[in-house]
């Protein structure tokens, strides 16, 4: 760390300001998440690594400004990551956070961030609130939020000809929301739902809850929860054979991470929605043949999407000259997002990207034609009926 | 010079002057130091440490003084978080009166806990109150007005006495370091009189203390909700430095943090959880930014402190020949 800093003091010391005008001479990226924690491998030291890719593909400098990328693990507690980001603001210049997993924490370090002036890019949080009433001249969300996973799953499976669901869903409010908007959606979609039960997070037997699932006939099973939750449901669904009676799981907010964990033996036919998939396209494939070359894993879509968001970032800074806040997120605004992650992007007023999303279905350990093979795609949901739209998100900069 | 309390009275007396003055001399450079501090060290770092330290110092109220291993605190300290940062957010309440409201709350919650809890002793007493804490953790997840897995974010800190501005960060650590020695001095004050004798009379043997004629309950429902309170105290002082309040205060990994704090610094000593408390912070937050897992690092150093240190960092101290000249106190 020191020479770095060394290096950089030495840099900014001997190059005089020439075409772009840095408020303090470098450009400095603070990768925020949980390193050490549960999220740690759907974010963690990779997000990190995706950001340096983004900064090395400009050369690690833009005009004579070094960028440089630094990260730390909040550990999932919003007091030691809102105590970084303060540090980092006040003390170390850095000039943006990305990433920021945990929606407690992404909401601490937004509230920081305004009143510091300064931009946040979320990549890992899932909160609808971040463009609603948290939402911020100077806040962008990429990659997903719950609302666009629910709605996605909900819609497209209807058509694909799951129209009838029943949901196993966490008792609090995050389950409720993910329950809620995936039924407005399936119900407007024709479809119907039969009946849900609710569990206590945390919990470890979930036959009592699966039995009833079972029961109750609906073609998909929707498991409105996240995390250690929803795998063990995965694996215990599996070992009821839900699946292979004909019922499919649908998870709400679930990620390749996550089936990679499970295998694909418990995860066979589960259905998922997910923005980034590293074998959809060339540009993808490209990006993630590189990642992987350095992390030994594939990127997950908060991976690809603070490559994105840091390679957006930068162009920003290339295109306003300057690495001011106002100028940048004014640019952040206006520029389309074509990249490994989004190929139509755009970001609305309230801070949301917009792009595609993907109905995914998990494939049979046999359709698998190796490691990290997992998924085919069963439908594009366009980014503009996924989003919500910037009017209805209660955000007080749209109106 | 002569260890242990079989001393002869006539060499021990000036040993114990010469101890009193340096206690004082140290004590008025530590809070030389805590008001300098904010000069040099980064001051809403040093909220945290101070915010944790009362937290851990109130939990030792009841572990390291009455004997009580609660494993349940976390309600108190997360629940004052969540009723003070209600408080000043929705109602618009000035901060001392969110806080206040905090202190209460806990104090409240202390009753019901603790009167359900002291009736039995040890592993069952750690159980029920661990039992009785999830029970408010799981209640904090579904009410509406926590706001579950987002928290109770951009928590005003208003205007002390409708005249102090507390965003003015200088304020607040004064105002926070005013609270936090408040704290310690109810601490100080309730460990050293009558009740707190008492107390401690309990710890050694309850059975005899019943046989004294005190009423055994009241004194251990009396420390469990004062401990409550102090620890209600430090939750809410938190919620308004850092201005948020979320469910990590209130989860049981909380309540273990705040026993390995005490261990570590030292049980039954004054100072003992404020440098615990410290050490873990500083921990949790120093390595954030290294690639070693923390969680890891400060398992490590609670192995090491068991093992070497077993009566905490303080505890040894003042244990030792150096603590002694310090004017240290050994616990108890």
């Amino acid at each position: 760390m020191k020479s770095l800093y060394l290096t950089a003091a030495a840099a900014a010391l001997l190059v005089t300001p020439a075409a772009a005008e840095m408020t303090d001479g470098k450009i400095k990226i603070g990768v925020l998440n949980d390193q050490s924690g549960v999220y740690s491998a759907l974010g963690g030291t990779g997000s990190l690594e995706a950001a340096k890719m983004a900064a090395e593909e400009f050369g690690g400098k833009i005009g004579d400004a070094p960028i440089e990328v630094v990260g730390a693990d909040h550990q999932n507690k919003a007091d030691i990551g809102s105590n970084i980001a303060r540090q980092w603001y006040d003390t170390e210049q850095v000039d943006t956070i990305f990433d920021l997993t945990t929606s407690s924490v992404a909401l601490a370090v937004r509230a920081i961030s305004d009143e510091k002036k300064k931009i946040t890019m979320v990549t890992g949080g899932g909160t609808t609130e971040l463009t609603g009433k948290a939402c911020s001249p100077y806040g962008f969300h990429w990659a997903y939020d719950t609302h666009a996973l629910a709605v996605s799953t909900g819609g497209a499976l209807v058509k694909a000809g799951g129209d009838s669901w029943y949901f196993l869903t966490a008792d609090y409010a995050f389950g409720y929301s993910l329950e809620e908007n995936t039924t407005k959606t399936v119900e407007g979609a024709g479809g119907k739902v039969l009946g849900n039960v609710r569990f206590p997070i945390g919990a470890t037997d979930y036959s009592a809850f699966l039995l009833q699932a079972q029961a109750s006939g609906a073609k998909v099973v929707g498991l409105a929860s996240a995390g250690m939750d929803t795998q063990n449901q995965i694996k215990q669904a599996a070992e009821f054979g839900i699946t292979a009676g004909g019922q499919n799981l649908a998870g709400l907010l679930l990620m390749i991470t996550d089936v990679h964990g499970l295998g694909l033996q418990a995860a066979q036919g589960l259905y998922l929605t997910e923005s980034y998939y590293w074998d959809r396209n060339d540009a993808s494939r490209a990006f993630a043949q590189k990642y992987k070359e350095r992390t030994g894993a594939m990127p997950s879509m908060v991976q690809a999407a603070t490559y994105s968001a840091a390679r957006q970032y930068l162009k920003a800074i290339e295109a306003a000259g300057t690495d001011e806040t106002e100028a940048v997120a004014a640019k952040l605004h206006e520029m389309p997002v074509q990249d490994a992650f989004a190929e139509n992007g755009k970001v609305l007023a309230n801070g949301r990207m917009v792009s595609d999303v993907y109905l995914f279905q998990v494939k049979k350990p046999e359709e698998s034609k190796g490691e990290w093979d997992y998924y085919n795609l069963i439908a594009t949901i366009p980014g503009e009926e996924a989003y919500m739209k910037a009017e209805d998100s209660g955000c007080a900069l749209v109106k | 010079m002569a260890r242990g309390s079989d001393t002869a009275p006539a060499e021990a007396t000036p040993v114990r002057e010469m101890g009193r003055g340096t206690r004082t001399l140290l004590l008025v450079l530590a809070l030389a130091a805590l008001i300098a501090a904010p000069f040099y060290v980064y001051p809403v770092f040093l909220m945290t440490l101070l915010c944790f330290g009362l937290f851990a110092a109130a939990f030792n109220l009841l572990l390291g003084y009455t004997g009580l291993l609660s494993f349940g605190h976390a309600a108190f300290f997360g629940g004052a978080a969540y009723f003070t940062a209600h408080a000043a957010k929705v109602w618009g309440w000035p901060p001392e009166f969110a806080l206040l409201l905090g202190v209460i709350g806990a104090a409240g919650l202390g009753v019901v806990m603790g009167a359900i809890a002291i009736r039995r002793q040890g592993i069952y007493f750690a159980m029920i109150t661990l039992a009785l804490s999830q029970m408010f953790f799981f209640a904090c997840l579904q009410m509406p007005f926590t706001h579950g897995e987002d928290g109770i974010q951009s928590v005003p800190r208003g205007r002390l006495f409708g005249l102090i501005d507390l965003n003015q960060t200088l304020n607040m650590y004064f105002f926070v370091l005013a609270v936090f020695l408040l704290g310690l001095l109810i601490i100080w004050r309730f460990v050293n009189s009558p009740f707190g004798m008492i107390l401690k009379a309990i710890r050694e043997n309850e059975q005899r203390a019943v046989s004294l004629g005190y009423a055994v309950p009241a004194f251990k429902l009396g420390a469990f909700v004062m401990s409550a309170a102090l620890a209600g105290l430090a939750g809410g002082l938190k919620a308004l430095v850092l201005q948020f309040a979320t469910l990590t205060d209130v989860a049981w990994q909380m309540s273990g943090e705040v026993i390995l704090m005490t261990l570590i610094g030292g049980i039954g000593t004054m100072l003992g959880p404020i440098l615990g408390s410290s050490i873990v912070i500083a921990l949790q937050q120093r390595l954030a930014t290294s690639d070693f897992p923390v969680t890891i690092i400060t398992g490590l150093v609670f192995m090491v402190c068991v093992l070497l240190f077993r009566r905490g960092l303080i505890g040894e101290l003042a244990h030792s020949r150096i603590g002694r000249a310090m004017g240290l106190r050994p616990p108890g």
